[in-house]
Parts: structure tokens; C-alpha cells; sequence
């Protein structure tokens, strides 16, 4: 959600000319919201940001929802030439996840009258059951990792007697913060004048949409914004007691002595380092012959040797979990592994608990896309570069769009919220197209892990392919002075680039706070910064940026530093 | 840092956060300058070998006398690419440090067996070196059967028992046929950490009884048989079977009291681990101890006027340990094998140093041949090495004689346990001042050390320890000679 505001606020800065502030009342019917905005970042520029985040938010809901009607009223009455079908909406959108809601509060601000569609609880499966409870987890296994390490402890010159934690207080708190979170987002958009419209969505035909029992309404566009449950291969039988998916292991019911983990991506990852700090022993078992297969080989590498190596896990790699069976009469759970290329069967697991992580499946069935001939590839709903989604004989679907997991393009929240707001961007006339390369994706394990961009073979392949050469920069985290006041000097970052123009293909960060440093390397490969230009920016000392600066200053670009104008763009 | 030390002692383990070490060695190249290179010659650790071998393997080397197993930090060499004689071919993590391994041999890294990352026992095949480029081909085939057959770090423990080799050097031998492993589903199930500790004690974890949830075998059983069961073979000098239930921590559970509540058990780290092993092992040395009072008036205004130029107290007190040691070669020979002496042709004197989290023994090595302003140097160098844990093997666990100093805390006298594989051992307490009186009957107040020798019943003797501890007497309260 925060990532959501973030970048509806970032697309409204590219409007801001600073005399608006002055000039506010005279132009608010015309665009009202944006000119709040506009004001408002100047005026708040020298806070920090998330106070500024909580600070605008809070304007706009209290001052504007009065300008709402008319702003939306009156883009309605233009109708751009459109023919005067009278709409129920500007925009629907089914789902009122992390996408659909940073696509709502954009249409709000470009004045488009705006509904959402809940079937189950706002917030989706971020806030409820995915990113949002599982950092309150690992909030809580980061300082019990901290606590028990005794050795990290006295090297502080602190000394700690046992730690221990309380099995549903840590749960009541990462249940709270998803209460929490949830509230805000309903508020936000109840404040924005988005229409919340419980029921199930589904598509009846051209912008046209039911939901709940039969309540039809029409709109201009629609976004479906979906999202996805969790992917349970078969075989496998899940109680939610004993064979969980991350739905049921975010409640945190119990902590087992033994609980096996199928897929090693960021997911099972951020679980096992919730169950090892919280006392637990976790086995992997991954398909693929690596661990943590969807990261840099070079990371992966050495986040196994912190992450994995000197915890209480070991993994079977190279295998498929074919069935697993829940305890039952006096039985543990029971898999079956079985060998992922010769498909024979190699071992037998008997655990206490099994987590399936194996990655995530859109939810798009009861979605009505029979009734725009719209046919599903492996559940995804199939979208052209702008969101728009195409139909079974490869053409476009007028008005009719698809955001976040439900197409299977980056299944990140924030790449949802992004595209939300690229498609609100093309909805009200202005082309734009989302550069997926720059949006940055992490694993909140201790230390973090974060990823911006082209791994290294991705790039070398890339480079071969279109005759560039591709050269790679490293720094370490052992280098920063406030990473070793911290203790914490473990980490190192790593940026893929083209040396002949300094273009930032990648950067990967395995280290203290990499989650938050990513985005440094993310903004400059989403504005096309060049590392000759972003090199001679500034960073307060001593920081942890420091490692993403030293990381830019290790590069060796034959090209020069652009021209200002350049610079300024 | 000067002297700290303790009596737990440990010739071994100076490494709390493996990944800590290694982990820069492998990342910038700024900080690769901490790996260092085995300084031995290799020539003399070359086995002899028939010319007909054409695929050798690569052993995991044992880079300390107390190494079981090593990680790959990194593989310098990829598949394939040539290599010759003398060249860096991989660095491997032990228990202390990250070295540079080389090969001895012109010819072609044709497999790697151990992965980057992955831990092999010591003496076990890594990679496989191959002749000539047309051999290739076979090696890998040869390492794919390797490796499918350890896949259970269990097994591979079990299948490999690792040679008796203290060489810090690449161990390539011949190729020996790869024992077949029967890869068969195991009957016993054991958890992760249970794995690891058992990887780490060396115990063959099938021969464990379980006695978790489902007959499991749960990491306190296989701490209990790594405690009771006698030790199996080790990189060490071969310690006799430890009494049981010595060990807290081997102790079977029934025998401990309940935990109180509130309180907590936090599992050794690798080096609390060694320091706990060779404190079991030091149970089997029969030893006794003898304390001896020194006058220290003269040294400590000795100690006054050579301060300036560097020289410490533990150079002092190394320096006339050396020189009593070099008058009585039998305490600083040692008993390998309960049936002979060993006497060592260097007087080593090992002095325990309390580094952060850990203990390690820096050696001052020809410490009766060097003089005080060197002895002063060297020791600073090791000492400045220990902090940033680059003690070169043969600079820890060289030693023949160790000496211990607690005076600083002021402790006044205090009993040292013999690290096996030595004679004897030295704590020094504290000098202070104390009522004297001489010969003529006549009252003083002199500067005095109590100082306590632990030594091997085996071979050195009462009388032995004496005159020892009057030579050592004699020197500091006479100490120009250190001087010259």
C-alpha cells in the first residue's frame, strides 16, 4: 500500500509546477485533486517521507471529497466524444487488492468516477495474507534471531538471558497490523469517494459487470484486478493444520519442531527464517537443482551460506514433493519425493508440518471472461503491454483491462499497484507503458534480499544476443562503516551494467536493509539514469547508501557524464 | 589485548562466524587479500604416485590439526580449465580461516564434485584433476557417480573415512576406486539439525537410537552419543574415549536435573565445540601440578626499563619459560602414545590469548633462540593476526609448551588443563606484594608470583617439574640474562 501511494504521488509530481500552490483555488473544478497534490509536496517537501505519505493522504480525505461530484461530474459531461451512453462509472475494478486499490485512488485523482469490487476482505492477499502479516512475522524473528545470537550480543557489550516469545502474541501482532493496514486502505478509498461494492465480480459483457447476488452495473473501463491464491501442485493434500499453505502459516496456529518447506523462492524462504528463529527445524525441498532459483546465481550462492547453510535446514534440491500427507491417526506427515528429471521416486520425509510455498495461481475462474471470448493461458488472463487484455482469437478487448497477479506478468503487489495506475494513465488519455525492468522486488529475510532488473545471466545473455558488452560492479556490505557499527557487515551489493553507455541493466543487494536500498537503483533505471551521472550524486555519511554509491563509483564506464540538460531530465 | 588468557585452553578454534571470513574472501576483491596461502612446500607433502593414474582426485585438505570438515568458499577454477602446477584452484573454509588450496599437478580441473558452498569431510574427493583434455569425459562421468552417492551428507561422512593428515597443503592422491554406495531409503529419520551436528561430531547418525517424536533422532541424540560413544577417527591425535557424562551437554538426559523454568539451552558454536572436545580429551592425561613463588622485584624493573622499547610481559615470561624449557628438554617433550617420550626439537612456547568470543594459543616459536626485542616483535605480529583471525596454522598449533597468564585480573594463583599433545602448562598469577622472610630470619616485603605447572605424569616427574620451576625461579629473579 505504501508503494501504491508512492507512486500515484510520484506520477502526480511530473504535473507539479510550483505557481499551482498560489494559483490552487482558481483552477480546483478543473483539476482538483491533482493541484492538493501539487501543493501539498511542495509544501511538505522537507518533511520526512512517511510523514508526508500519512500527512497528505489525510488532506485529501478531509479537504476534497466535497470536490469530488463535481470533478467527476463534469469529465462525465465531456465525454471526450464518446458516444452519450450513460455509465454507472468512469472505472470498475474487480478486486480491491494492493492493484485495484492504487488503481482507484489514481482514477480518483484524475477524476474518474470510481467503484471497486470486493468478494472477500479489502486488502487482498497482501494485506491479509501475504506481505503485510508475514513482516510483522518477520519483524518478530529478526530481533529473536538478534536476541539469541549471543555472540552478535556481546559484541554490543550487551548482555540478553534467554529470549523467548509468546506463540499468540506473535501472531495477534501480525494479525493486527493486517486489521490495521486494511482499515487504512478502506478508509482511504471510503475517503476518496470510491465506491466499495461487496459481492463477487464478474464480467457480463462489454462494460458490463455484476457482483453480489445480481447487481448490474456498467462502466467505461474495467480492470480486473484479481490477484491469486495460493498454488498447491497435485498430489498434495492440504488440512490447514498440518499441510498449510502460507493462508493458514500467516496465523501462525502453531510452531513445529519440523516443518518441511516445497519451494525455496522468496516466500518459503521469508517462512523459514520465521520458523528457524522461532525454534523450528525446516527442510527444503526444491524442484529445481538450486536453491532459491529465481535469484542471481551469485546471490542465491551466498545468501545460502548465511540464510541456509549455518541454520537449523538442510534441502533436498532436484526433486518434486508427489504427495504429501497430512498427520493423521498417530502418523506424521508423509512426502513422497520424487526425482524431478528421471520422475522416479527417491525419498520419504516424515515431518511434523509441511509449508507449501511453490508459488502462487491467478485467481480468474467464475470471472464470466466466457462472455468476452477471453480464454485463460494456465489460469492467466492473457494482456498486451498496456494491461489490455486480449481476447481468444489474439485481439484486443475494448475497456476491458487486467492488473496483478491475474496476469501473471511480475506478481509483486506493487507491480500490480503500478500497473493500476498505468492503465488509469492511458483511461484518461495519456499513453503509458510500464517498464517492468525497473520494478524492484525483495525478500525480507535477515539480511534482506533484494533484486532490481536483469540477473547477470539474463544480462549476458541479453548482451550477446543485441552485440553489447556487459560488465558487473561488487560491493561489500563489510566495507560500510554504518553496516559494521551495526554488526551486521554481511552482505554484499552487485550491479549489472553496459560499460560502453553506463546503462544500469540490474542491481542485486544480499545485505543489511537491501529492501530499502534497492530503490535507488530501481528510480535510476526507471528515469534511464546513467551510472556516470548517478555516480557523482551524494550520499549522507555514514549510511547504508553508501553501499549503492561506492557500488556506482565501482563501475567502470568508458562513456562520459551526460550534459546537464541531460542530467536535469 | 597483551596476555588475556584462560585455562580452557584449545590448540584450536579461533573462528566464531564461519560465514563472517569467508563470505568477504569471496566477494571483493580488496578483502580476498585475507586468504592466505598455506606456506608450507608443497613438495614435501607429494605422495608418491605410478604414472599410469591419470585422474586425480583433489582431497579436501585438512588445513588444522583439529579440521574434520571444509567448506568450499569458492572455486577459483571453473570445469575444464587447464591448470598448473602451483596455481590456486580452490579456497576452502576450515574452522579457523579461508585458504587458498593448490594444485601440484599440470593437468585439467575436469570435475567438481563438492560444490561452491557445499561441506566435505576432510580427505574427501572435492574435484577431480584430469591429465590431459581427452580425459575429461571420464572424470565427470566418475564425479556424477560421486556425487549422486553422497548426496546424504550422512553417508558421505560415513563412506569417507578421512586419512590421518596434518598437511595444510592439497592432499592429491592416486585415484582410488570410488566406493559404491547403496543409496537404498534409510531407515532412520533425522532432523536437519540433527544432520548437522551429526556431520559435525562425525557420528554415524544411523547407528543412533531416536528418541524424538516417531523414533526421530532429534539433535540431543546425537549430542548424547557424540558424547558417550567413543570418538571416532579424527584429524586430531586420536583422543581416547572421554568418561561419559563428564560433558553437560553429552550427559543423557536423564541424568540432568530439570531445566528451571525460564532458563535456556544455547547450543555450543564450532569453536565452543573444539574447546569442549579437547577438554574431554585432556581427561585421559594422567597430570598433576606443582606451584612454585617467584620473586619478581627484578623483573618488573627490568620489565621498567625495557618497556619503552616494546617488549611485554609475555615476551618476559616467554623468554624465560624458553630458557628454563631449553634446560629441561622433558617438559617440553610430549607423550604421543603412552609408551614413548617425544622430545621436540623447538622450544615453542604457546601463550593463550582470550580473543573476542573465543581463546587461541599464538605460538612464539624458538622462544629460548630468539631475543626479547624480536620475541617483543613476533608477539605483537601474532597478536594483531589473532584479532583478525589470520593465525596461520603452524602459528596456533605449533606449540610445545603453553603458557597462560591471569595476574592481570589478579588472580594470585590459578590451575591450568594440559591441552593435548603437550608436557606441561604454565599459569602465571599475579605479582603482589608479600611479607618474606629470608634465611637470616630478616622480614621484607617483595614482589611475588605464584606460578603452577600442569604437566604429564607420563613423562615428566615430580622432581622433573622442580628443578624446572627453580631454573624458570632463578631466571626471573636473576633476569639480565634475558636481556643478552
Amino acid at each position: 500500500m505504501q508503494s501504491a501511494m508512492t507512486l500515484s504521488f510520484s506520477q502526480t509530481s511530473s504535473f507539479t509546477r510550483p505557481n499551482h500552490v498560489l494559483g490552487s483555488t482558481a483552477s480546483v473544478f478543473s483539476t482538483p485533486k491533482n493541484l492538493r497534490f501539487c501543493g501539498l509536496r511542495r509544501e511538505a517537501f522537507g518533511f520526512s517521507p512517511s510523514n508526508q505519505l500519512s500527512f497528505r493522504s489525510n488532506q485529501i480525505r478531509t479537504q476534497s471529497s466535497g470536490l469530488q461530484v463535481s470533478a467527476s461530474a463534469s469529465s462525465n459531461g465531456n465525454g471526450n466524444g464518446a458516444p452519450p451512453k450513460s455509465f454507472d462509472y468512469d472505472l470498475i475494478i474487480i478486486g480491491a487488492g494492493v492493484g485495484g486499490h492504487g488503481a482507484a485512488l489514481h482514477a480518483v485523482e484524475k477524476g474518474l468516477k470510481t467503484a471497486i469490487i470486493e468478494g472477500d476482505v479489502v486488502g487482498g492477499t497482501c494485506v491479509n495474507r501475504g506481505c503485510v502479516p508475514s513482516k510483522a512475522l518477520l519483524a518478530v524473528s529478526g530481533r529473536m534471531r538478534e536476541l539469541q545470537n549471543e555472540h552478535h550480543m556481546k559484541s554490543f557489550g550487551l548482555q540478553v538471558s534467554a529470549a523467548g516469545y509468546d506463540r499468540q502474541g506473535v501472531a495477534d501482532h501480525a494479525n493486527n497490523l493486517a486489521t490495521k493496514i486494511r482499515n487504512n486502505l478502506t478508509n482511504s478509498m471510503k475517503a476518496l469517494g470510491v465506491d466499495i461494492l461487496t459481492g463477487f465480480g464478474s464480467v457480463l459483457g462489454p462494460q458490463k459487470v455484476k457482483y453480489g447476488k445480481d447487481n448490474i452495473i456498467t462502466a467505461k473501463n474495467i480492470i480486473i484486478a484479481t490477484g491469486s491464491v495460493p498454488f498447491v501442485p497435485k498430489g498434495i493434500e492440504v488440512d490447514g493444520k498440518t499441510v498449510i499453505t502460507s493462508d493458514h502459516a500467516l496465523k501462525l496456529e502453531s510452531v513445529p519442531d519440523w516443518i518441511a518447506i516445497v519451494g525455496s523462492g522468496y516466500i518459503g524462504l521469508e517462512f523459514s527464517d520465521v520458523y528457524t528463529a522461532l525454534g523450528s527445524e525446516v527442510t527444503f525441498i526444491e524442484a529445481l537443482d538450486q536453491l532459491m532459483p529465481g535469484f542471481d546465481p551469485e546471490i542465491s550462492k551466498l545468501a545460502q551460506r548465511v540464510l541456509i547453510n549455518p541454520r537449523k535446514i538442510d534441502y533436498h534440491t532436484g526433486v518434486f514433493a508427489s504427495k504429501i500427507t497430512p498427520a493423521k491417526d498417530g502418523k506424521p506427515v508423509l512426502i513422497e519425493l520424487t526425482d524431478a528429471k528421471t520422475k522416479e521416486p527417491k525419498d520419504t520425509l516424515e515431518v511434523d508440518a509441511a509449508l507449501i510455498a511453490t508459488g502462487r495461481a491467478p485467481f480468474t475462474n467464475g470471472l464470466g471472461l466466457e462472455n468476452v471470448n477471453v480464454v485463460t493461458q494456465r489460469g492467466f488472463i492473457p494482456v498486451d503491454e498496456r494491461m489490455r487484455v486480449i481476447d481468444g482469437n489474439g485481439t484486443l478487448v475494448p475497456n476491458l483491462y487486467c492488473i496483478g497477479d491475474a496476469n501473471g506478468k511480475l506478481m509483486l503487489a506493487h507491480a500490480a499497484s503500478a500497473q493500476g495506475i498505468s492503465v488509469v494513465e492511458q483511461v484518461s488519455g495519456r499513453d503509458h507503458v510500464l517498464n517492468h525492468l525497473s520494478i524492484p522486488a525483495a525478500c525480507f529475510t535477515h539480511p534482506e534480499i533484494s533484486m532490481v532488473g536483469l540477473t547477470e545471466p539474463q544480462a549476458k545473455e541479453k548482451g550477446e544476443k543485441e552485440g553489447f558488452k556487459v560488465s558487473v560492479a561488487k560491493t561489500s556490505f563489510k566495507a560500510n562503516t554504518k553496516a559494521l557499527a551495526e554488526n551486521e557487515g554481511e552482505g554484499i551489493a552487485k550491479m549489472i551494467y553496459r560499460p560502453d553507455n553506463g546503462e544500469i541493466l540490474g542491481v542485486h543487494i544480499f545485505g543489511l536493509h537491501a529492501a530499502d536500498l534497492i530503490h535507488e537503483a530501481s528510480n535510476a533505471i526507471a528515469l534511464g539514469t546513467r551510472i556516470q551521472d548517478i555516480k557523482l550524486a551524494v550520499h549522507a555519511h555514514p549510511t547504508l547508501s553508501e553501499v549503492l554509491d561506492e557500488l556506482f563509483k565501482a563501475a567502470k564506464v568508458e562513456g562520459h557524464a551526460s550534459t546537464g540538460q541531460e542530467m536535469q531530465r | 589485548m597483551a596476555v588475556s588468557s584462560s585455562s580452557f585452553l584449545s590448540t584450536a578454534s579461533l573462528t566464531n562466524s564461519k560465514s563472517n571470513i569467508s563470505f568477504a574472501s569471496s566477494v571483493s576483491p580488496s578483502i580476498r587479500s585475507v586468504v592466505f596461502r598455506s606456506s608450507i612446500p608443497p613438495s614435501s607433502h607429494r605422495r608418491v604416485m605410478t604414472v599410469r593414474s591419470k585422474i586425480r582426485e583433489i582431497f579436501m585438505p585438512a588445513l588444522s590439526s583439529t579440521m574434520t570438515e571444509g567448506k568450499i568458499v569458492s572455486w577459483i577454477k571453473t570445469e575444464g580449465e587447464k591448470l598448473a602446477k602451483g596455481e590456486s584452484v580452490v579456497v576452502v573454509e576450515s574452522d579457523k580461516a579461508d585458504m587458498d588450496v593448490e594444485t601440484f599437478y599440470d593437468g585439467y580441473l575436469a570435475a567438481i564434485v563438492v560444490g561452491e558452498g557445499e561441506t566435505a569431510p576432510v580427505g574427501a574427493a572435492i574435484g577431480l584433476l584430469a591429465e590431459t583434455e581427452a580425459e575429461i569425459e571420464e572424470a565427470k562421468t566418475k564425479a556424477a557417480s560421486k556425487s549422486s552417492s553422497s548426496s546424504s551428507a550422512a553417508e558421505a561422512v560415513a563412506t569417507s573415512p578421512p586419512p590421518v593428515t596434518s598437511s595444510p597443503a592439497p592432499a592429491i592422491a592416486q585415484p582410488t576406486p570410488v566406493t559404491a554406495v547403496a543409496d537404498g531409503p534409510r531407515k532412520t529419520v533425522a532432523t536437519p539439525y540433527a544432520k548437522k551436528l551429526a556431520k559435525q561430531h562425525k557420528v554415524d547418525i544411523g547407528s543412533i537410537a531416536g528418541t524424538g517424536p516417531f523414533g526421530r533422532v532429534t539433535a540431543t541424540d546425537v549430542e548424547t552419543a557424540a558424547g558417550i560413544a567413543p570418538s571416532k577417527s579424527s584429524v586430531a591425535p586420536p583422543p581416547p574415549p572421554p568418561p561419559a557424562a563428564v560433558n553437560g551437554k553429552a550427559t543423557t538426559a536423564t541424568n540432568l536435573p530439570p531445566l528451571l523454568p525460564d532458563s535456556s539451552i544455547v547450543p555450543f558454536t564450532a569453536m565452543q565445540s573444539a574447546v569442549s572436545k579437547n577438554m574431554i580429551e585432556s581427561l585421559s592425561v594422567p597430570t598433576f601440578r606443582v606451584g612454585y613463588p617467584v620473586n619478581t622485584d627484578a623483573l618488573d624493573a627490568l620489565y621498567e626499563k625495557v618497556k619503552p622499547k616494546g617488549v611485554t610481559m609475555t615476551a618476559l615470561l616467554a623468554k624465560a619459560a624458553g630458557m628454563a624449557l631449553a634446560q629441561h628438554p622433558v617438559v617440553n617433550a610430549s607423550c604421543k602414545d603412552g609408551k614413548s617420550f617425544s622430545y621436540n626439537a623447538n622450544i615453542n612456547v604457546a601463550v593463550a590469548v582470550a580473543i573476542n568470543g573465543g581463546l587461541i594459543t599464538p605460538v612464539l616459536q624458538d622462544a629460548d633462540k630468539l631475543d626479547l626485542y624480536l620475541l617483543s616483535q613476533k608477539w605483537k605480529e601474532l597478536v594483531g593476526k589473532a584479532r583478525s583471525k589470520q593465525l596461520q596454522p603452524h602459528e596456533y598449533n605449533s606449540g610445545t609448551f603453553t603458557l597462560s597468564n591471569l595476574g592481570m585480573f589478579g588472580v594470585d594463583r590459578f590451575d591450568a588443563i594440559l591441552p593435548p599433545g603437550q608436557g606441561a602448562i604454565m599459569a602465571v598469577g599475579g605479582s603482589k606484594p608479600t611479607v618474606v622472610a629470608d634465611k637470616d630470619g630478616f622480614f621484607s616485603v617483595k614482589n611475588r608470583m605464584v606460578v603452577n605447572v600442569t604437566a604429564d605424569h607420563r613423562i615428566v616427574y615430580g622432581a622433573d617439574l622442580a628443578a624446572f620451576l627453580q631454573t624458570f625461579a632463578k631466571i626471573i629473579e636473576n633476569p639480565d640474562s634475558l636481556t643478552l
